[in-house]
Parts: structure tokens; C-alpha cells; sequence
């Protein structure tokens, strides 16, 4: 009765809003454009960019031998800046073992997992991220290309439902702060419009790397939501999504946030 | 349909309206609460210190007002300057209490509304953001900032 009732009374309100605040294409900015001239200048300069640090950890980590298998990421895959070249930025990707998206971290377990028969790595942990900054940054510059594929749709229908969703006590969408606020000053921060084409990053705030999620847990706790867990499905969802919304644009893994 | 259907349909999928637990009870006469909440009025000090306290108010955030020592005021929201002449008390209030009441597409947080609401976080539950007797100290402060035509004027 109550939830008949709530149908009517929202799908008024939806006629009511149909301008969806998407941003145009062409309007779309990385969120190195939202930071501060220093904080830029590091970012764009390997030898100041505190992110590197990790990214050649990853590199170390690419050879080594590791698990049941003893095989190194190399020995399957050979040097990744020919054989990770743009793959980072096809990510998630559809797994068809999974029957669902993954991400780049995903994968890097499953092969963990799967090829090397080692124990997968923790969500954040510095070697996850290392690895997956080593293989974001062979991306670096290509444009971010999701898979033009339809087993994908659903879950990127289903992470932009979630975008849209007003979540918290504070009872904000991703959407209210990123799609119709963006270089708005919310306090102190300047509103990003939230692309992932960075990451992982550098922040100095946390003095160390962090993913998409980490970032992601973040802004839920800001409107006191219930953050998803680590690798939650709603969070490949979400980054299914964001990586459509991003198309076109250049990936700048490893970024440096404040 | 627009996304934000999605999201509205979504919400409903999910979630029974929480029951709104302790609440005070109060009547919307138009655009306006006209009684107070509790019945007692507030302590325009007291509000103003909630308003500038990023944790408590969070006003500020979204916000800018005739708060000079104050940095780091947001820009997503019209200046508090001068509210208290724009809106009545009451309407004050309802801005409050329920701003989604004014505007279904309003950023700014209800508070004084627990359900309706998604994935709220373990320690904010069936709470709302700010108790009966201090949305009146803010009801009791907003009432202050009356416009200044001749401060206007010369800036
Ligand atoms: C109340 C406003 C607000 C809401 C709601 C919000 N964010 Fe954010 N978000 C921010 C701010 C502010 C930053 C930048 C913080 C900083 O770097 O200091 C940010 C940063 C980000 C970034 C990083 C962008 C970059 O270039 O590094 C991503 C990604 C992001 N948010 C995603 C989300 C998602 C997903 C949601 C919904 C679950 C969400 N945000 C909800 C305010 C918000
Ligand atoms: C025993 C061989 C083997 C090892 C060792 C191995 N992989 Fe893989 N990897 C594969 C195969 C096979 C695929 C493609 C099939 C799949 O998706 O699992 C793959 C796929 C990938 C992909 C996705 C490539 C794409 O084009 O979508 C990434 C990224 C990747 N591996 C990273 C790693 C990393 C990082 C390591 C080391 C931690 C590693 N792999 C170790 C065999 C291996
Ligand atoms: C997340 C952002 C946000 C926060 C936090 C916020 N507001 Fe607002 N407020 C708005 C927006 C946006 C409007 C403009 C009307 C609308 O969109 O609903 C507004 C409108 C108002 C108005 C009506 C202004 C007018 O002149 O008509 C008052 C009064 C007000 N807010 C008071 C407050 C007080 C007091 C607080 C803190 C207790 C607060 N707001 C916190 C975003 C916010």
C-alpha cells in the first residue's frame, strides 16, 4: 500500500527532474585540474612524484618469482611495457570465470590465485597497489577505453543507479557533489568530478598510496553512509560506471592528490 | 527514465521507511513549523556555534554568511546573511527540520529526518543529525541575520 503509494508520488517527481546533470564530454576534467599548482608539478614529475616509489616496486615485483607455480607475472606475461600497454585502461573488464566485471586489482589476484597458485593479495596492501600502479602507469597517456561490450551494461546500469543514489544521514548522491556541484568549494575542497583515471594515487593527507575504493569508502563516510567492503560487487559497478563516464580521457596513473 | 528515477526506484527496492524513533512530534502549516520543537525556543548563542562547527552544523561546508572568522566557507549554498528577513521563523524551521519538504532536490541535509534515508552509517541510525533543542538555537540564531540595507548598499 505505502510502497504503491511511494511509486506515484516519486514518479511525479521524476517527471520533475529530467535534467539529468550529466557532464557534456567536452566539459570534462581530470581531477589534476583541481589541485593545487605544487601539488600538479609533483604529479607530472617522476622524479618528485611520491607515487613512483611504489610504481617501481611493482616493476621489482613484475619478476619475481612467486607461489606454488614459482612463476613471475614475466614469465607468463613478459615485460609489461609491452605486454600491459593499455591495459590498465580497458579495466573492469568481463571475466567470463566470474560472470562478472573485474578490476585491474581483481585480475592481478586472479592471477595470483589461478596462475601463480600464491595466496591473493589484501585489499590496500602496498604490494596490491604497487602492482597496480606498475601496470597503471604502462597506460599512461592512452586514453581511458572501457570494453565496448554488452555483458558489461548491466552492471554499468547498476553502478550508475548507485552514482545517482542519495546514501547517508547527510543523504547525498555521488551524483549531487561530482555531476552538479563540481568546482564548488565544499568547505575547504574543491569538488572534483570524480574520473578514476589517476589511480591508484599518492595522497599526502593519508602519506601513502591508495585505490579507487579507498577513495570511494571515503566520500561515503563524508555523508556518514555505510561504506561498501573492499571489492564489494556495488564498487566494480561503480567503477564500470565511472569508467564510461571517463571514456576518451588520458590516463594519469600514478596521480598525487592533497 | 532519468537516472535519478533509477536511483528513486532503487531506494524504494530496498528499503522500508525506518520508523522515525524519537522524534518530536511536529505540524507543517504550509511552508512553515510554526511551534516550536519540544515547545521551547532556543539560544541564539548556542546556535551560532553550531553553525560555524563543521562537525556539529556542518553549514559551513555549503554555506557562506557574516561569519568573518571563519575560513574555508563553502559556495554551494546562498549566503545565511540576512535570512532571518527573507524567511520567518517558521519557515526557518521547516528549512530545517526537512529542507526536502521546500525542495525534493535539495542538497542540503535534513535534519531532523530519519527515514527516507539509505546505508546509513552504524553510529548515525534512526538518529538525526541535529536534536530538537538545538535545531531551535539554530531556528533561534537564523532569526538574527537580518539584512543590513545600508552595510548592502555601500558594497
Ligand atoms: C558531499 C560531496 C561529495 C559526495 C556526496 C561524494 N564525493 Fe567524491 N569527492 C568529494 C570531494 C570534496 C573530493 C576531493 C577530495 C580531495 O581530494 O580533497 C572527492 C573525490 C572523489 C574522487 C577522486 C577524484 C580524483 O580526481 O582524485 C572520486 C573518484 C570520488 N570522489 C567518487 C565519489 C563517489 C563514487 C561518491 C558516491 C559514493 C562520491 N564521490 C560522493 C566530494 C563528494
Ligand atoms: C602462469 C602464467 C601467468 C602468470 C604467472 C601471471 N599471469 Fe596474468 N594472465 C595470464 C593469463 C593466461 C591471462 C589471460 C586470461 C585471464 O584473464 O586469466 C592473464 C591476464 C592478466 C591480465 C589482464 C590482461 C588483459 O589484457 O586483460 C593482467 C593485468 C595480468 N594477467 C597481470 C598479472 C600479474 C600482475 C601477475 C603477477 C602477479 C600475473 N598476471 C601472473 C597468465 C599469467
Ligand atoms: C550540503 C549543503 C548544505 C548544508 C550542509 C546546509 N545547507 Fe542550507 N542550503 C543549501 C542549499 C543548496 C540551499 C538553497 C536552497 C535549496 O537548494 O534547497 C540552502 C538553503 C538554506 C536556507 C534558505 C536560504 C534562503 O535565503 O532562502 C537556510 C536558512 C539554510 N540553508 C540554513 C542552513 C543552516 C543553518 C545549515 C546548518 C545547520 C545549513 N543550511 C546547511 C545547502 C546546504
Amino acid at each position: 500500500m505505502r510502497r504503491a503509494g511511494g511509486f506515484v508520488v516519486l514518479g511525479s517527481a521524476c517527471l520533475a527532474s529530467l535534467a539529468s546533470a550529466e557532464i557534456p564530454l567536452d566539459q570534462r576534467k581530470s581531477g589534476a585540474d583541481f589541485i593545487s599548482a605544487a601539488t600538479r608539478a609533483m604529479q607530472e614529475d617522476d622524479t618528485a612524484n611520491p607515487a613512483m616509489l611504489s610504481t617501481l616496486d611493482g616493476e621489482s615485483m613484475w619478476n619475481e618469482k612467486a607461489g606454488g607455480a614459482q612463476k613471475s607475472c614475466g614469465d607468463c606475461h613478459g615485460p609489461a611495457p609491452k605486454s600491459m600497454k593499455g591495459v590498465a585502461a580497458r579495466y573492469p573488464a568481463y571475466n567470463v570465470a566470474r560472470q562478472a566485471p573485474v578490476d585491474l586489482s581483481g585480475q592481478i589476484n586472479a592471477c595470483r590465485t589461478d596462475q601463480q597458485k600464491a595466496e591473493a593479495f589484501k585489499p590496500e596492501s602496498a604490494q596490491l597497489l604497487a602492482l597496480s600502479a606498475y601496470i597503471g602507469s604502462q597506460s599512461r597517456g592512452l586514453p581511458v577505453s572501457p570494453p565496448d561490450d554488452a555483458r558489461l551494461a548491466s552492471f554499468r546500469a547498476r553502478g550508475e543507479a548507485l552514482w545517482s543514489q542519495r546514501i547517508g544521514q547527510l543523504n547525498f548522491s555521488c551524483a549531487q557533489c561530482h555531476d552538479d556541484n563540481w568546482g564548488k568549494r565544499l568547505g575547504s575542497a574543491l569538488i572534483p568530478q570524480a574520473h578514476p583515471n589517476a589511480y591508484p594515487i599518492y595522497r599526502l593527507d593519508w602519506q601513502g598510496m591508495g585505490s579507487l575504493q579507498r577513495r570511494f569508502r571515503n566520500c561515503m563516510s563524508g555523508v556518514r553512509a555505510e561504506a561498501y567492503p573492499y571489492g564489494a560487487q556495488e564498487f566494480i559497478d561503480l567503477e564500470v560506471f565511472l569508467a564510461h563516464r571517463a571514456r576518451g580521457m588520458p590516463v594519469e596513473t600514478p596521480g598525487v592528490r592533497p | 527514465m532519468d537516472r535519478r528515477c533509477v536511483a528513486a526506484l532503487l531506494t524504494l527496492a530496498c528499503c522500508a521507511p525506518a520508523a522515525a524513533a524519537s522524534l518530536q512530534p511536529y505540524e507543517i502549516t504550509g511552508d512553515a513549523i510554526v511551534a516550536p520543537l519540544g515547545g521551547t525556543r532556543g539560544d541564539p548563542a548556542k546556535g551560532r556555534a553550531i553553525v560555524v562547527d563543521r562537525q556539529r552544523g556542518l553549514c559551513l561546508l555549503c554555506h557562506t554568511g557574516p561569519f568573518p572568522e571563519q575560513r574555508f566557507q563553502g559556495d554551494i549554498a546562498p549566503s545565511l546573511a540576512g535570512a532571518g528577513s527573507r524567511l520567518s521563523e517558521g519557515q526557518l524551521r521547516l528549512r530545517m527540520v526537512d529542507s526536502t519538504r521546500i525542495n525534493p532536490d535539495s542538497v542540503m541535509p535534513s535534519y531532523y529526518r530519519t527515514d527516507h534515508l539509505t546505508r546509513v552509517a552504524p553510529a548515525q541510525r534512526d538518529k538525526p543529525i541535529l536534536e530538537a533543542q538545538d535545531i531551535e538555537n539554530v531556528v533561534a540564531f537564523l532569526v538574527t541575520l537580518r539584512d543590513q540595507p545600508s552595510l548592502k548598499e555601500t558594497r
